[in-house]
């Protein structure tokens, strides 16, 4: 078990193994988010109540998903980084800030256009919706930050504390539409308890989700190679692959 | 036995508590001295409430509707002015460096700078709220609870923006960075803090929202001194 995780954090060792996995997380993108699209967006039944618009679901829940599961990631990381010093848990915290980001807006801009014709207005200043907001900043925060130092080491860590200290506002945004009664319905789509809508508009959200997660896992593989060899450009490993690949 | 006689030769008597003792009076003395420092988020305070009338409606009814929440965010503004001072003067003349080097455990010693920063910050501005409350035709009955919310507020609001500070110390223009981290954290305690005065208004008291802004100060008095020694190391070291 410590062999393994020993060797998880040696970079070269990653990036190997990262290359093999690589392919079959975007195959599975791919697939997931084909189906899932093409399934939800053409064959699903259409809302009684909301007709056609409800079908922005598929990139909506997926998205939020994302955008509050890669800060806990983040944050894991983060924690990996600061405890263990494992320098490939740190470029793999630097590579998902921009993607959680992206993910968090896209969520508040589906949430948006959703939000049009069935509640009669782009925003609503609801819990769910200023959460999703601070989330956003906290992702900028922690891009900024990183970026603020002139020593690489010191930015890694400095965002690996804000990182820890932003992810105390992930429950906060999970449990507003709990706690505060408010615009936003509770969670629609859950993993573990039965879902509170037909099974066939159920299973393509399920397939959107599972895709996206398929599509941020091969991603963040992809971009931790890529910061791998930019960190690591003057070990020998990176200076022979150069070679070979002329 | 020779070594750690000699451990304890350099050991202060009474250790921890004389230590954080002589950080607070050194603190308090020097912010003393540096009386504009102290002065310049209550005046803050008080030119950004005068804006307000002049800029949305000199209607006492508006003013009052609005008043908890104006009160609360031009508070919570000053706190953040005077944020980039709590850790600046001890980063440049090399005294963080030294506490940092202390036998005492930092997050103590943090702890002790944050009390000096609420004290002369936080307070100031509660107790300061009330006189602006009435330029704003606050209602009666709730002007206690305005003074309270802050006071107990504002000391969350030094504990977790001193995180802030102590990250962005080392950077020549921490300032506008020192907003974006700090303000997103600084939500809730807003939320809470603005909605004990509205609570007090519409007359059910508030003690649920003051409840609430205790259990976030307890809250962040466990776990923001660690952050804050964990970023003062970073921005020192790094």
């Amino acid at each position: 078990m410590w062999a393994f995780i020993h060797k998880l954090g040696s970079p070269k060792w990653f990036y190997d193994i990262s290359e093999r996995l690589q392919p079959w997380f975007w195959a599975a993108a791919a697939m997931l988010i084909l189906v899932g699209s093409v399934w939800g967006l053409a064959f699903a039944p259409a809302d009684y109540q909301q007709g056609n618009s409800f079908r922005i679901i598929y990139v909506h829940v997926p998205a939020a998903f994302l955008a509050q599961s890669i800060f806990v990631g983040m944050a894991l990381a983060a924690v990996v980084f600061m405890v263990w010093k494992i320098k490939v848990a740190d470029m793999a915290a630097a590579v998902m800030a921009p993607l959680g980001a992206a993910m968090t807006f896209i969520a508040l801009f589906s949430g948006a256009v959703w939000g049009l014709p069935t509640w009669g207005t782009w925003w609503m200043w609801d819990a769910r919706l200023t959460s999703m907001l601070i989330l956003l900043f906290l992702y900028f925060g922690v891009i900024a930050l990183r970026g603020a130092f002139a020593s690489r080491d010191s930015g890694s860590r400095a965002a690996s504390v804000l990182a820890m200290v932003g992810v105390v506002n992930i429950p906060i945004i999970k449990y507003s539409v709990d706690w505060w009664y408010t615009l936003h319905q509770p969670a629609s789509f859950t993993i573990t308890s039965r879902p509170s809508m037909p099974a066939e508009m159920w299973w393509p959200l399920l397939l959107m989700v599972l895709g996206f997660y398929s599509f941020f896992i091969a991603l963040t593989l992809m971009r931790t190679r890529s910061e791998i060899l930019r960190r690591e450009s003057n070990k020998r490993w990176v200076r022979d692959l150069a070679r070979e690949e002329g | 036995m020779q070594a750690t006689e000699s451990m304890r030769a350099i050991e202060p008597k009474g250790g921890l508590g004389v230590a954080i003792a002589a950080t607070v009076r050194r603190d308090l003395i020097l912010m003393l001295r540096r009386r504009s420092e102290v002065l310049n988020p209550l005046v803050f305070f008080a030119l950004v409430i005068t804006l307000f009338p002049l800029g949305i409606s000199p209607d006492p009814e508006l003013l009052a509707s609005i008043a908890p929440g104006l009160l609360w965010v031009a508070a919570l503004l000053a706190t953040l002015l005077s944020l980039d001072s709590l850790f600046r003067a001890d980063f440049d003349d090399g005294c963080l460096e030294q506490l940092l080097l202390a036998p005492q455990p930092l997050p103590a010693m943090v702890l002790a700078k944050v009390a000096v920063h609420w004290l002369l910050t936080g307070l100031p501005l509660a107790l300061m709220a009330p006189v602006l409350g009435l330029m704003l035709a606050l209602p009666a009955g709730s002007y206690l609870m305005l003074a309270l919310s802050l006071a107990l507020g504002s000391a969350s609001l030094s504990l977790i923006g001193a995180i802030g500070a102590a990250l962005t110390v080392g950077l020549s223009r921490g300032g506008v960075l020192l907003s974006l981290l700090v303000l997103p954290l600084y939500i809730p305690v807003l939320i809470f803090g603005a909605g004990a005065v509205q609570a007090a208004i519409l007359g059910d008291g508030g003690a649920a929202h003051l409840a609430i802004l205790g259990a976030l100060l307890a809250t962040a008095l466990m776990l923001a001194p660690w952050a804050i020694a964990a970023a003062l190391r970073i921005s020192i070291n790094g």
